[in-house]
Order: structure tokens, then C-alpha cells, then sequence
């Protein structure tokens, strides 16, 4: 039996988790603040702004949002079969699809700002 | 006296019932969801922003919702176990010797604990939370 | 010295009869134990005294050979581990779940050995050096290295607690995957390459998914699911050098 290329999607998936824990916590502490009504100053339009029009906020942003959404979509596909749904190559498609896409958008609408 | 073993199938859409620690592992897993659907609405988020000061106090206005609160809430509390199991398997995955000793696992992870909150606390900060 | 204390115990066993039978029962023992006693203790008396016919696998009575493993109150244990006292009301007893049962607690441990045996569990030096070079050394530290995965007892509680095992039987499982790990780390082998033939297969590593199971009922505290881990950020590192790194390709 040939190794496998699970590493491709793996690797990825690790820096990902990574990634969540570090920073996701702290990201939905933000927007929930903020949907409590205490909007922290950070997520005002000037200075959210301000920070990913600079590039090194641009990296971070879509560094967290691709590394995330691939990790999720990649531990989801395994949730999937763990839920007894063995349409892996179905699922895994269609996961892995959505998590460039949305990396993919985060990317274009980074650059615009 | 040939063999005739009994082969007893596992069942594969509800065998997590079994044990407590399957459930606490699907816990874990479905973690995923939550930050799944939190990362569509920060590239959401990110659309609204380039789009303009209107509208993204029209996110921010929807982010208020009743709906949105049960959902980041939930979304945090997700985020939050998915980072303590991430960072108590870092010392399964990561052991480190030093001479013929391997330093105490609940350091790694403790180590990983300590980077979180500063990390966290800086972004907080710099946010102007306090 | 004091008299024990007795307690009569309840006991629920899986029966099966592949002459006759076509499914398992269970079936009901009573049996008036000492209070000290372990499971298999009380297997012992059964089959002394109630019921002759009653078949199970055990040897060394303390934790060592590994042969007693069953499912108590559905959790893998050794039955010469299962202190009576940890248990109250009817104790269950059935044969290691994900193995085919042989005849009533005895277990198939067929796909364990052949998979046991493609991991190479055995030091592969580069080259043999005759005896008379004398032996291969190893510091302590070389040594502390591997030696928790070294502690394995082929008891296969680990395969019973994997519920990705069961799910996905071709995975090659905890016990054979963490000894590879052990050889590897090992520092008068060089038979890592060979391991990864298996071990970096869609049948190895990749097909455990961290439940973490096999390291709680691990009774020789080797940890699998550690050596897993490491064993799938070392073979995606191999994948990197292999795929990414010009003239990498080994």
C-alpha cells in the first residue's frame, strides 16, 4: 500500500487548530462584546479599518480565517464520518471547496479595503 | 471442530453512546461546526468592512440580534474548549527531553496556557477593552 | 488474622457457543467471592464450582501477560485488574469489543498478531555486526527515550476502546502503530523507512483521529495515543521533505 497524502490536508488542519485556539477565542470575545452593545473602540470602522488596509493586518486576518476555516472544514469531515456518514470523498469535496472559497473571498475582500 | 467466530458489528451512527469518553471526544470534534460558521461570518464580516462605514454599522447593528448572541455565545464557549483540549494534547505531541529526563507534560501545556492569556490579553488591550 | 469479608457477587457473562449457538446470551451466575478478589477471581470460582463450560483466556494473574482483557460494565480491563470492591449490583462481562468472539469471553486475536507483525516490532540495525564486535550500546537517556512505548503487554484493551478500529478495521490500531513508534525511536535501529510503509498509510496513522481512548484503559500507561501524534507530525514532515524539498525524494 503507497504512503498516504493525508499529510496535505493534516498539516494544515494542525496549524489551524493552532491557530483557533490561540486567536478564535479571543476574535468571538470581541464580536460578542460588541453584540452585548459594548462595542469594543477596536472594532469601530476607522480603526478596524485602518488596521487591515496595513499589511501585516491583512496577513493576520487571513492567515486566522484560512488556517480556521480549513481546520474546521478538515475536522468536520471526520465528524461526518463519525456520525456515520460514508461519503468521505462527497464530503471531504465539498468541505475542503468551501474552505478555499471563503479563504479565497476573505483574500479579495482584504484587498479592496 | 472448525472456528466459527461471532463477528459483532459496531454501530456506525450511534456507537458514541457506549462509553462517556466517545461523547466528550464528538464534543470535541463538533467544536468544528461552531468555528466553521464563525469563520463565514468573519469573511462576512470582512465584505462589510470593505464595503464601507454604513455597512458594517449594519453589521454591527446585526450583530446584536438575539440569534447572534445565542450563536457567538455558543461560538465562544466552542472556541474555548477547543483550545484547552488543543492545548492539553500539546504535551502528547510535543514531549520534550532533557538529558534522560522528559520535562513534566503539564508544563508544555502549561507553557501553551500562559502564551494564550497574554496573547489574549494583548488583543484585548490593543482593542481598547480596556 | 482477621477472617475476609465475603459478598456475594452477581455476574452477567456473555455466552457463546459456535457449535450451537447462532447469537450470544447472556447468562446469570451468583457466586459468594472474598471482598479482595478481582473479576477473574470470580470467573475462576464459577468455573470451579458452577459452571465447567464457561470459557476465558488468562495466565499470569497479575497485569503482566496481557491475556485476560474483557469488557466490564463495557470497559476494557484486565479481569485480573477489575477489583470487585470498584463494582456494585450486577457486574457485566463480555468478551473485547471489535474482536470476533472465538467461545463466550474468548476473543479472535488474528487481525492484532498479522498486524503486529507488518509493523516490524523488532530493532532492524543497519548493519549486523558479528557477536564478536560485542553488543549494540545505549545511554540511559537513549534508552528513556522509548522505553514507556517498550511497556506494552499485547493485551489489545486499546483495540477494544478504539472506536475508530471498530469503525474502520483495516486501521492498523493503537498497540501495533505505538511498538513501530517504539522502534523507531530506538537508537540502534535504522528500520524507520520499512515502518513507514505501513505506518504512513491511509491503514496507519492517518486513521486515528485523537479519541485518546486507548491511552485511559492502557493498564501499562504506554500512551498510544502520544506515540500517534508524534507519528503523524514526523511522517507529514517526511510528506514535506519528500514532495517539497528538491532532491528530497528518498
Amino acid at each position: 500500500m503507497a504512503k498516504s497524502h493525508k499529510p496535505v490536508v493534516w498539516f494544515p488542519f494542525a496549524a489551524g487548530g493552532t491557530v483557533i485556539a490561540f486567536c478564535i477565542p479571543v476574535i468571538v470575545l470581541l464580536t460578542f462584546l460588541a453584540a452585548l452593545g459594548h462595542v469594543p473602540a477596536g472594532l469601530s470602522y476607522e480603526k478596524l479599518h485602518a488596521f487591515a488596509a496595513s499589511g501585516i493586518g491583512k496577513l493576520v486576518l487571513f492567515g486566522v480565517i484560512a488556517l480556521s476555516a480549513w481546520s474546521s472544514a478538515h475536522r468536520l469531515r471526520c465528524t461526518c464520518y463519525d456520525f456515520g456518514l460514508r461519503a468521505d470523498t462527497l464530503v471531504a469535496t465539498v468541505l475542503y471547496v468551501a474552505a478555499i472559497v471563503g479563504s479565497i473571498a476573505a483574500a479579495l475582500f482584504l484587498l479592496r479595503i | 471442530m472448525s472456528r466459527r467466530p461471532l463477528i459483532r458489528e459496531v454501530p456506525p451512527t450511534s456507537w458514541y453512546f457506549r462509553q462517556p469518553r466517545y461523547l466528550r471526544y464528538m464534543s470535541r470534534e463538533i467544536t468544528s461546526i461552531f468555528i466553521g460558521a464563525y469563520c463565514v461570518l468573519l469573511v462576512v464580516g470582512l465584505q462589510r468592512l470593505a464595503a464601507g462605514p454604513a455597512a458594517w454599522e449594519g453589521f454591527l447593528a446585526a450583530l446584536k440580534s438575539p440569534a447572534s448572541i445565542v450563536f457567538q455565545f455558543l461560538c465562544l464557549v466552542a472556541a474555548v474548549y477547543h483550545a484547552a483540549t488543543w492545548f492539553n494534547a500539546t504535551q502528547k505531541a510535543m514531549p520534550i527531553q532533557i538529558g534522560e529526563d522528559f520535562v513534566p507534560g503539564n508544563l508544555i501545556s502549561g507553557a501553551h496556557y500562559a502564551a494564550w492569556a497574554v496573547l489574549s490579553f494583548g488583543v484585548l488591550f490593543l482593542a481598547g477593552v480596556f | 488474622m482477621t477472617p475476609l469479608k465475603e459478598r456475594l457477587v452477581q455476574l452477567e457473562v456473555l455466552r457463546y457457543n459456535p457449535d450451537t449457538d447462532t447469537e450470544a446470551h447472556f447468562q446469570r451466575y451468583e457466586v459468594m467471592c472474598q471482598e479482595e478478589w478481582v473479576v477473574l477471581d470470580a470467573l475462576n470460582k464459577i468455573k470451579a464450582d458452577i459452571d465447567p463450560t464457561l470459557n476465558y483466556r488468562w495466565s499470569c494473574h497479575m497485569a503482566v501477560c496481557g491475556s485476560c482483557g474483557m469488557m466490564i460494565n463495557g470497559e476494557p480491563k484486565l479481569s485480573c485488574h477489575a477489583f470487585l470492591r470498584s463494582y456494585e449490583g450486577v457486574i457485566r462481562v463480555e468478551p473485547l469489543a471489535h474482536f470476533p468472539v472465538e467461545r463466550d469471553l474468548v476473543t479472535a486475536p488474528d487481525d492484532f498478531m498479522e498486524k503486529l507483525k507488518r509493523v516490524k516490532p523488532y530493532v532492524i540495525p543497519k548493519e549486523k555486526k558479528p557477536i564478536s564486535e560485542g553488543e549494540y550500546k545505549q545511554t540511559p537517556a537513549q534508552l528513556m527515550k522509548f522505553r514507556q512505548y517498550s511497556m506494552c503487554i499485547n493485551c489489545m484493551l486499546c483495540y477494544a476502546a478504539c472506536p475508530q478500529y471498530g469503525l474502520t478495521p483495516h486501521f492498523i490500531g493503537p498497540a501495533a502503530l505505538t511498538l513501530a513508534h517504539r522502534y523507531n525511536l530506538d537508537s540502534r535501529d535504522e528500520g524507520r523507512k520499512e515502518r513507514q510503509e505501513v505506518v504512513a498509510t491511509h491503514e496507519g496513522v492517518w486513521e486515528c483521529t485523537f479519541v485518546g481512548a486507548c491511552s485511559e484503559v492502557c493498564p501499562a500507561h504506554v500512551d498510544p495515543a502520544s506515540a500517534l501524534q508524534q507519528m503523524k507530525i514526523t511522517s507529514s514532515v517526511d510528506w514535506i521533505v519528500e514532495h517539497l524539498i528538491p532532491g528530497g525524494k528518498s
